[in-house]
């Protein structure tokens, strides 16, 4: 695990490298729309600086100063878009972005599993294949399209007054009241459902799936000769094994559910990473960029180690080394 | 079919060399009743066969044709040109198409348009004009253009009359026709998909046959990489790499650099199932047989594993194009993909970005329904070929 960490800062430092120039040739520009490039003063202020960021030292020592700035201090390098620290702007959205990923996981089981036991036990009913149809459509759609639909969805048919981000503008701000909550719920239901939909369909096909393998086996014979009702049958001798693969998807679907959180953040307008993130990207704000890449690289690596040992606890057949 | 198996035993022949097989591939064992039949039948006949009884796969490579056809001629099937600006018809809604006026039944034929600023809104809206109707005319002349610089020409498939308003999905803001920029931009999205996949599979079986058959080292080297490549959220990292492409670019290098930026991200699950397979075929008896006989490891990998997972390896193409072309349309959309004067329907779908232009001219969500109905085509379409192809399949 460590090693795969090393690799992804260097992967990220790497991209952060990439553009041409440094984070100072952006200031360079600038003074020279100002005129001020003529300035002997400006020029030679630029290169102490430059000298002080260390940024003519080679590549691997700036690469070990960065991650040691990362491992040491928390210190993810410095915006020069927003001239502040890179962690400062993003600490709080980058909170929220995982929150929405976790929040939208939970949900998505929450409604794909109960789904999916009745898919399997009323197999090719009409509801079945209803559920399939809307499956195989969610996994077709992008997350961005969805979003736009979503909002068309709530502009004409529900006539919102305020589409997009978290809350209304008038509750921004405010301290928590239910109806603050009550607008909070109005609102985050769209970023759910766009982050959610394609898990929730992939979640739904495993489900009938395994249920179907499981229900097949002879336990379930053996529970159902001894007279159980049929729901305990499903519930305790079916789900509870079939839900097992699942827990060790959540690594596959984690990555998906953090993609899709960024362009719904970016679409949506939330108060996430994602827009922070795109308009790093634009400005080629490097280090606010690299900084997102890492914590989401790490932010999966440890989703996979909790989905892991969830997985040992539940699954007592399963053993690691 | 024909009933002369020598003809057939010919067909057959021909088909497995097209596809540079020399020995028959171990196919599935049909069922004992259908044993007799089917004799002398190829594994690919015997797949074909299975893959016509299944109805949505059927249906999803017919789509899948007829968009590629419709895609590939799209500059002849698209009434206007599609940079062309009708400045006069911006964002008019899609036209409808009539066949009865109040004179009785004619060739179907669209009204001309008046256009008007509504004194209430200040927004631009379109009456149509009862008194002047456009015959639609087929094979007719319109704007100019070039068939991949093979020749020029100006006979389009359908039009109503060179000028005269005929926008059957309405228009973007610079008044340019939705249904040709859909038909050309669809182009693109399209071959950015295969592409991206070819590459993608070129260097995902390669790694992964690499991978599988020696073991070891190299295979331990190959699977750590793919799984830094995948400790990465898929749409950030595609981001970030196609931020990186240089602005000053032109349009065709661009181009390029998202397929190259797509493959480079997505070989690595093409790669595994790759491994996996050549893991299973590398401990086979005709493997062994062939190692025995004193082939080299190349001769192994390319005449013996390679031709074994070939049907496996067409469904993984079908199944990976589709996130390939919305992995393109998300790049797009958020202005990192594909750049003007170039479109994509990602790109077409950005215009819509906007929620209160949304709101106003939802026929801009049109091109999302073109990604939708492809993807879920090749979906079908990989799905079906997988039960066809499936050894025991039910």
């Amino acid at each position: 695990m460590v090693p795969t960490l090393f690799v992804i800062s260097v992967v990220s430092f790497v991209i952060i490298q990439a553009p041409p120039g440094d984070m100072l040739t952006h200031r360079l520009a600038h003074l020279e729309e100002q005129g001020a490039l003529g300035s002997v003063s400006a020029v030679e202020q630029l290169e102490a600086l430059r000298e002080q960021y260390g940024l003519n030292d080679p590549l691997y020592v700036q690469y070990f100063r960065w991650i040691g700035g990362i491992v040491l201090r928390g210190d993810f390098g410095d915006s020069f878009t927003y001239e502040m620290g890179v962690m400062e702007l993003i600490r709080e959205r980058i909170g929220m972005t995982f929150a929405l990923t976790v929040a939208t996981l939970i949900f998505t089981w929450a409604v794909a599993i109960p789904i999916g036991i009745y898919s399997a036990t009323h197999k090719y009913s009409i509801g079945d294949n209803t559920f399939t149809l809307i499956g195989f459509i969610g996994l077709a759609s992008p997350n961005f399209l969805l979003a736009l639909i979503l909002m068309y969805a709530q502009v004409t048919v529900f006539e919102a007054s305020s589409v997009g981000g978290l809350l209304s503008p008038e509750y921004i701000g405010e301290p928590w009241s239910p109806a603050k909550f009550l607008n909070f719920l109005s609102h985050v239901w769209v970023p759910v459902v766009v982050i959610g939909t394609a898990g929730t369909a992939a979640v739904i096909r495993i489900m009938r799936g395994n249920l179907l393998d499981v229900l097949g086996q002879q336990h379930i014979q053996t529970a159902r000769s001894k007279g159980l009702s049929e729901t305990v049958v499903v519930n305790k001798y079916g789900v509870r094994i079939a839900i097992n693969p699942l827990v060790s998807r959540i690594g596959l679907e984690l990555p998906n559910l953090l993609s899709g959180a960024v362009v719904a953040g970016i679409v949506l307008g939330l108060p996430t990473a994602g827009p922070i993130f795109y308009n790093a990207l634009i400005s080629q704000d490097m280090y606010l960029a690299g900084a997102f890449l890492v914590l989401s690289g790490m932010f999966l690596l440890f989703g996979n180690l909790l989905a892991d040992i969830l997985l040992a606890w539940l699954d007592p057949r399963i053993r690691y080394d | 079919m024909t009933e002369n198996p020598t003809l057939l035993q010919r067909l057959t022949d021909i088909g497995r060399r097209s596809l540079g097989m020399r020995r028959r591939i171990p196919s599935a064992p049909p069922q004992p009743s259908e044993r007799k039949k089917y004799k002398g039948y190829s594994q690919w006949r015997l797949v074909w066969r299975r893959f016509l009884r299944n109805r949505a796969g059927v249906a999803g490579g017919i789509v899948i044709l007829f968009i590629a056809f419709c895609v590939f001629f799209a500059e002849f099937l698209s009434p206007h040109h599609v940079s062309t600006r009708y400045n006069e018809y911006t964002h008019m809604p899609p036209q409808r198409v009539h066949i009865f006026s109040e004179d009785g039944i004619h060739f179907p034929f669209v009204y001309a348009i008046h256009g008007y600023i509504d004194p209430d809104t200040g927004l631009r809206k379109y009456v149509e004009d009862r008194s002047t109707r456009h015959t639609i005319r087929f094979f007719t002349r319109g704007d100019r253009y070039s068939f991949y610089g093979l020749f020029e020409s100006d006979i389009r498939f359908m039009g109503a009359g060179q000028g005269n308003p005929f926008f059957l999905l309405g228009t973007d803001r610079f008044g340019r026709d939705l249904f040709s920029r859909i038909l050309v931009g669809g182009r693109v999205s399209f071959t950015v998909g295969l592409l991206a996949v070819f590459l993608s599979l070129t260097l995902g079986t390669m790694m992964g046959m690499i991978s599988g058959y020696y073991g070891g080292v190299i295979d331990n080297f190959v699977q750590r990489t793919i799984e830094v490549i995948y400790s990465f959220p898929s749409i950030p990292i595609l981001m970030a790499l196609s931020a990186l492409l240089p602005p000053q670019w032109p349009g065709y290098l661009t181009f390029m650099g998202i397929v190259t930026v797509l493959a480079l991200v997505g070989w690595g699950g093409l790669a595994r199932e790759i491994r996996g397979k050549t893991l299973a075929i590398r401990d086979s008896d005709f493997v062994l047989a062939a190692r025995v006989s004193g082939s080299k490891d190349g001769r192994i990998i390319f005449r013996h594993v390679l031709p074994a997972m070939s049907s496996h390896v067409i469904v993984i193409t079908t199944l990976a194009i589709p996130t390939f072309i919305l992995s393109e349309s998300t790049l797009s959309f958020l202005g990192l993909g594909i750049k003007p004067p170039m479109t994509s329907w990602g790109l077409l779908l950005s215009d819509a970005m906007n929620i209160y232009v949304l709101a106003l001219y939802p026929w801009l969500l049109f091109p999302g329904l073109c990604i939708l109905v492809t993807v879920l085509a090749f979906n079908f379409l990989g799905d079906g070929i997988r039960d066809a192809t499936a050894p025991f399949g039910h």
